[in-house]
């Protein structure tokens, strides 16, 4: 069994119509994932590409037993889509969407607190993939080797650099998890570490995070009490300026707060290996696995 | 996306919350004019910077007369203004704000945040106003006063009540206070802001409150559902290149160094950034291509990256996912032979189509260094920027 995906997703396609979705769900569909099917509202009842396309995701998860999700919404509607999938009782929301509104986000994630069985992985992520086994987003499958390694992370190609680290030392994945790089975002580092813990398949995890808010000094007071795997981390933005948006949404130092140093100290200090170099994370997770 | 103060103030009258009377002026005789038309014994004269910190560092000044105002504002028009906020290259003044001037009796703060762990937005108060709230929250965080604003019912009247309290005050003053509460968590959801600010909040002494400083950030993400907010962008506040690169959809933001960064994600982009420091170089700038560009906004982006005299040498660092290795190649080529980059490349390529794009770089005749990990780029292009340190 891997985390999250397992031979029983069986995953839809919000937005397949679109080229994005078109493109993934092939890939998906390519990389022994299930998908079932696809919505976009207003063209429920046609095909595409093949599979049945839904104008809801309720008529979806009905007609074909959907029970996770991967948005490709454009930003306006991505909140929206979201709310959508969890009131439709689909278990895995993977939302790729970069760009939506902040004031969108808290209402989502509001909502969906009424749905507790529901997972939202993202938004502004590269979603997961569970080497061998399935996918769901827009991790390149080519670059994945089957293995053991745990990989999360708020970046979708430094998350590449890693697994391309990890294969590169004969290393495989057993999942990565892209958490995505917005302010208000579903499932946390923590979560995902939870994950891994209670993965028998997954031998040690590394860890990636960025500047801006204190997801990782809360992840490295958890890692401390609870997390018992070898780990490794990185966090990205060591050299950032103060008060500017770094790309992502969530990727700021705002008073002061948010910095590399304090996440990295925070880290270190609950017992996990921190490099700072972005090359170092492959050699260190085996330096760390020998350890073990 | 940041404005003007007199901008904000203009933004947050329209949802009720009291301002004092002033205008905007560009030139000193408008200065004098509004001065005059204020009446008032006093008016306050105040640079337009996208910057806090303007009051100490000379930007705002009392005057006692129209003609004095105008005096002032010789002085301050086309001053370049250097606050804790600006960098020590500081900001050009070009707009000034005339206010009245009013009987101060207390100075609060006021400001409401979106707060990641709550996942709320939070509406926090303190009695001392005035001065940074990051050295309050420093050094006496007691003094900060908390709400959490649950975004499906929005700020509840015991709440801002609570918070008004907390502020000392009373009576009439009190009940203006929650008003002023409602009106500025109103005005924060409806235009998407993503930072409201006001400090001081003053309380006069006839027992008003206004917002005396207002400062507003919006949020990037929503500002397509609102035009009339993206009309108020001032592009003087910001860096050229920038403003350059915004317009072809390309996050670029410039630094200090003189190694020029093209990479794709935000995430590997930072990482690239750090690498080069810890190769002993020092980054251009940040710059995210993102996933889906093409050869057109490769060409655009290198433009950029050229532009910053600094550069002298630059390093591409792309793991190709949906962005193909073959598609950056071209683009590449096409840019260097149109544009004659004066400076080495160091091109370090990975993931989709990887050996077509290698493939293109050695036809190409161009002088391209490349690498196959970041450390090794990392070190090449720091080697290769200080040869041809002061060469350009």
């Amino acid at each position: 069994m891997a985390v999250l995906l397992d031979n029983n997703t069986r995953l839809i396609v919000q937005g397949i119509t679109g080229r994005e979705g078109t493109f993934h769900a092939k890939a998906a569909a390519a990389y022994h994932t299930a998908v079932v099917g696809g919505v976009t509202p207003g063209k429920g009842g046609t095909t595409h590409e093949g599979w049945p396309v839904f104008n809801t995701v309720a008529d979806a998860a009905k007609e074909t037993g959907a029970n996770a999700s991967v948005i490709f919404v454009p930003p306006p509607f991505a909140a929206d889509a979201m709310m959508e999938a969890a009131a439709a009782g689909i278990g895995l929301v993977v939302c790729i969407t970069e760009g939506i509104p902040v004031i969108d986000m808290l209402k989502a994630m509001t909502f969906m607190k009424d749905y507790p069985k529901t997972r939202l992985i993202g938004p502004n992520c590269p979603g997961i993939i569970s080497p061998g086994k399935g996918k769901a987003g827009i991790i390149p499958a080519n670059i994945c080797k089957e293995g053991r390694i745990g990989i999360v992370s708020k970046s979708g190609t430094l998350t590449y650099e890693a697994i391309d680290q990890l294969t590169r030392q004969g290393l495989g994945q057993s999942t990565c998890i892209g958490i995505g790089g917005d302010p208000m975002i579903g499932t946390t580092h923590i979560d995902a570490l939870d994950l891994f813990q209670k993965d028998p398949e997954t031998d040690a995890v590394i860890m990636i995070g960025e500047i801006g808010g204190s997801a990782e000094e809360e992840a490295a007071a958890w890692i401390k009490l609870n997390f018992k795997k070898p780990i490794v981390a990185f966090i990205a933005g060591q050299t950032a300026p103060e008060g500017r948006r770094m790309g992502h949404a969530g990727a700021i130092i705002a008073g002061g707060k948010g910095t590399a140093a304090e996440k990295m100290a925070a880290l270190t200090a609950a017992g996990v290996r921190v490099v700072k170099s972005p090359a170092d994370m492959g050699q260190a997770l085996v330096d760390v696995m020998k350890k073990a | 996306m940041k404005i003007h103060e007199y901008q904000a103030k203009a933004v947050l009258s329209k949802y009720g919350v009291p301002v004092p009377r002033g205008e905007v002026a560009f030139t000193p005789e408008e200065v004098h004019d509004i001065a005059k038309r204020l009446g008032g014994p006093v008016s306050v004269v105040k640079a337009q910077i996208h910057a806090g910190g303007r009051g100490k560092a000379g930007g705002v000044k009392l005057t006692k007369s129209a003609e004095e105002a105008e005096t002032v504002a010789r002085e301050l028009l086309g001053k370049t203004l250097v606050t804790y906020q600006t960098g020590p290259d500081g900001q050009k003044i070009s707009r000034l704000l005339v206010e009245e001037g009013l009987a101060i009796d207390r100075e609060l703060y006021l400001g409401l945040v979106v707060d990641r762990s709550s996942q709320r937005i939070v509406l926090m108060v303190s009695k001392e106003g005035g001065v940074e709230i990051e050295k309050i929250a420093e050094e006496s965080p007691e003094k900060i006063h908390k709400v959490f604003i649950h975004p499906g019912v929005g700020l509840q009247p015991f709440q801002a009540q609570q918070l008004g309290f907390a502020l000392g005050l009373s009576g009439d003053s009190l009940k203006k206070g929650v008003k002023m509460m409602m009106s500025l968590y109103t005005a924060f959801i409806a235009t998407d802001a993503s930072i409201l600010e006001i400090n001081p909040l003053i309380v006069t002494k006839s027992g008003d409150l206004l917002a005396l400083d207002a400062k507003i950030n919006f949020d990037d993400n929503a500002i397509y559902r609102h035009p009339g907010i993206r009309e108020l962008r001032d592009t003087s506040e910001e860096d050229p290149l920038e403003v350059e690169a915004s317009k072809f959809s390309l996050n670029y933001i410039r630094l200090d160094g003189t190694i020029g960064c093209m990479v794709n994600g935000a995430g590997l982009a930072m990482a690239t950034m750090d690498i080069i420091k810890l190769a002993g170089g020092s980054p251009a700038n940040f710059l995210d291509v993102g996933g889906g560009a093409n050869a057109e906004q490769i060409r655009n982006a290198f433009k950029i990256l050229m532009s910053d005299q600094n550069v002298k040498a630059v390093l591409i660092n792309i793991f190709g996912g949906i962005l193909r290795c073959d598609v950056l190649a071209a683009g590449v080529i096409a840019a260097v032979k149109e544009l004659g980059v004066p400076v080495p490349i160091v091109i370090r390529m990975k993931g989709t189509n990887v050996e077509e794009g290698k493939q293109m770089l050695a036809d190409s005749g161009l002088n391209f260094a490349t690498a196959d990990t970041m450390g090794e780029a990392a070190d090449k292009v720091v080697a290769l920027a200080s040869k041809t340190a002061g060469g350009r």
